[in-house]
């Protein structure tokens, strides 16, 4: 078989249970794909030798039979989580030279399932942009390019380099993580699928916190159906975050009929936003009029908060972040600044933090340090939790009046060019998110599925929205999505 | 409400992050924007609503109050930057 980089990891698991291949010749040709993508900066710490061995142990397990679907399949690891012995750094330059003791739950679960590691991928620093241009490591770069303009593009983020190394084939799919849009928007931006499951559903233990009340992990793939067999072993119970659910994972591929006869899709009509591209107005009317035709009642809904998520959000994430970053002090691990005579420990935390955090993350840890401080607590942090609530509220009405998901576009763009955004103010960067991040803070599953392309001829998105815990259902509708909207196009390779 | 230099310079101090005092101004300026844009908050009538704090009702688990993954000390130590005898070493801390 030739070209086995390009395989969707169904298609890779069918070719192994046949004999058609094996984990080890699908590993060589996914090492050799990224050995050729160095321009694409997606995949930052590579793990051959890891991949190769694991790889023979999970041909030995196909061959003694019964081995489980993610047996053999070779993945990218975004680098927010823990992998044992390899280096985890978050795109941070304060994590420099970490490696971690442990292996994060999420990874764990893949590996236990015979995943193959690849290496670890490029990323926004510590998951806060979305462009990928906050990387210590430098931009990741989208394989898609405006026709025959080589501008290089971003991959969205903070989830970049997994989006990259996704439609660049440079793996079969990878793992990102997902805040305010992470997993969503990145996928969007280059053709590929994105889910982020409901908070609680996959463990955030070993995952290198931004903000803990929205991050939630999720897979980045080249399909509906990928995402489907990924994300079910991703999930787990784990008493290691006390926020993980235990309630029983289903097998979600099995809920993939592609039948949403009767189901309610509600288009919220606050979603409609001044000075949206024309295509992504015509995109979600498409999406609406495919879903339709496949049998769905397609119902306009309300969501009357919508506009005020980004505010909330950018007074929770910043606040929880500065909470979480504290930890990064130069005592335990990571970077420690070089100590003039005399320096004690309060010029130590201070000049270590100033030069292992770039500057957004300095910035972010700031404004949730003032809007945690004394006097300011209750006007903003109280505040937006309590708007939160509201948000929250808002789909659960939209859900008990019998709407089983909400369509809308994933992203307010396609692709924006690496260094267009570098002279806008840093709101105008957080207006990516702005049809992502209310999933988050209300907690619920969210799917970016690709659903065309724009008179540049780059990717676009559509996202859905579903009810807490009902993933199965949220990707059964997803694949009717995909199913009626063809994307199939990929980037011509030019790296 | 607008942030002067010094809420800038002080907001640093509590983070623990060395801000140049030729880089305060642009700082300022920054925490402005968002800022500005966060105030769109006070538009919402929250009167009567809780502040959020799980999406998922849930109660946290209890566990037993032992020690279940003890006795790593190399391991905890082997990523520190600089660490002694088996203890994380830093600048003196009292005078």
């Amino acid at each position: 078989m030739s070209d086995l980089n390009t395989l969707t990891i169904a298609a890779a698991r069918d070719a192994l249970r046949k004999g058609d291949t094996t984990a080890a010749a699908l590993t060589a040709a996914c090492l050799s794909a990224i050995e050729g993508a160095g321009a694409l900066n997606a995949f930052v710490h590579n793990t051959p030798d890891l991949a190769m061995q694991q790889a023979e142990a999970a041909d030995a397990r196909i061959q003694a039979g019964d081995a489980p679907d993610m047996c053999g399949i070779p993945l990218g690891i975004k680098d927010l989580f823990c992998t044992r012995g390899v280096p985890s750094q978050a795109a941070s330059n304060i994590l420099k030279g970490f490696k971690p003791e442990y292996e994060s739950t999420v990874t764990q679960n893949l590996f236990d399932a015979g995943a193959v590691m690849l290496g670890k991928l490029n990323m926004d620093e510590f998951a806060m942009g979305s462009s990928n241009e906050t990387s210590a490591y430098g931009n990741a770069v989208n394989p898609w390019r405006r026709g025959n303009d080589d501008t290089a593009l971003t991959p969205g983020g903070s989830s970049g380099g997994s989006a990259s190394a996704v439609a660049a084939d440079l793996c079969l799919a990878a793992t990102g993580t997902d805040t305010g849009g992470s997993i969503r928007q990145p996928a969007a931006f280059t053709g590929i699928t994105g889910i982020k499951p409901t908070y609680g559903r996959c463990s955030r233990w070993g995952v290198v916190a931004f903000a803990s009340s929205l991050d939630q992990a999720g897979p980045m793939t080249k399909d509906v159906r990928d995402a489907a067999i990924m994300l079910e072993t991703m999930c787990s119970y784990d008493a290691r975050d006390s926020t993980s659910m235990d309630i029983p994972v289903p097998n979600f591929e099995a809920m993939l009929t592609g039948d949403i006869k009767g189901k309610t899709i509600g288009i919220p009509r606050e979603y409609r936003l001044d000075g949206i591209p024309d295509e992504i107005d015509a995109l979600w009317t498409a999406g609406k009029e495919m879903l339709a035709d496949a049998g769905a009642k397609v119902v306009d809904i309300s969501l009357p908060h919508t506009k005020y998520a980004l505010p909330a959000y950018y007074v929770i994430a910043p606040a929880e972040a500065s909470s979480n970053l504290a930890r990064y002090d130069g005592v335990r691990y990571g970077h420690r600044a070089r100590l003039s005579h005399g320096d004690g420990i309060t010029e130590m935390y201070e000049k270590t933090r100033a030069e292992g955090f770039g500057h957004e993350v300095q910035r972010r840890v700031m404004v949730g340090t003032y809007v945690l401080s004394a006097g300011f607590y209750d006007a903003y942090y109280n505040r937006a939790r309590k708007v939160r609530a509201l948000i929250k509220k808002d789909f659960d009405d939209a859900f008990a009046a019998g709407v089983d998901a909400i369509l809308t576009p994933a992203t307010p763009s396609s692709a924006f060019g690496l260094g267009e955004m570098t002279d806008a103010d840093p709101v105008q960067m957080y207006l990516n998110d702005v049809f992502t991040v209310t999933v988050n803070l209300a907690g619920l599953p969210g799917i970016s599925v690709p659903a065309g392309v724009d008179a540049k001829g780059l990717p676009l998105g559509l996202q859905l929205i579903g009810r807490p815990w009902e993933e199965g259902d949220l990707l059964n509708t997803a694949y009717a999505l995909e199913q009626a909207a063809g994307f199939v196009s990929k980037p011509s390779k030019w790296w | 409400m607008s942030i002067d230099t010094a809420t800038a310079a002080r907001v640093a101090k509590l983070a623990r992050i060395k801000v140049e005092d030729d880089q305060l101004p642009a700082l300022a300026e920054e925490f402005n924007t968002i800022l500005g844009f966060i105030e769109q908050l006070n538009e919402v009538d929250v009167e009567g609503v809780e502040p959020m704090t799980s999406v998922t009702p849930q109660r946290l688990k209890r566990r037993e109050d032992v020690v279940t993954e003890g006795d790593q000390q190399a391991r905890i130590l082997s990523n520190a930057p600089d660490a002694r005898e088996g203890f994380f070493a830093v600048p003196k801390v009292v005078e």
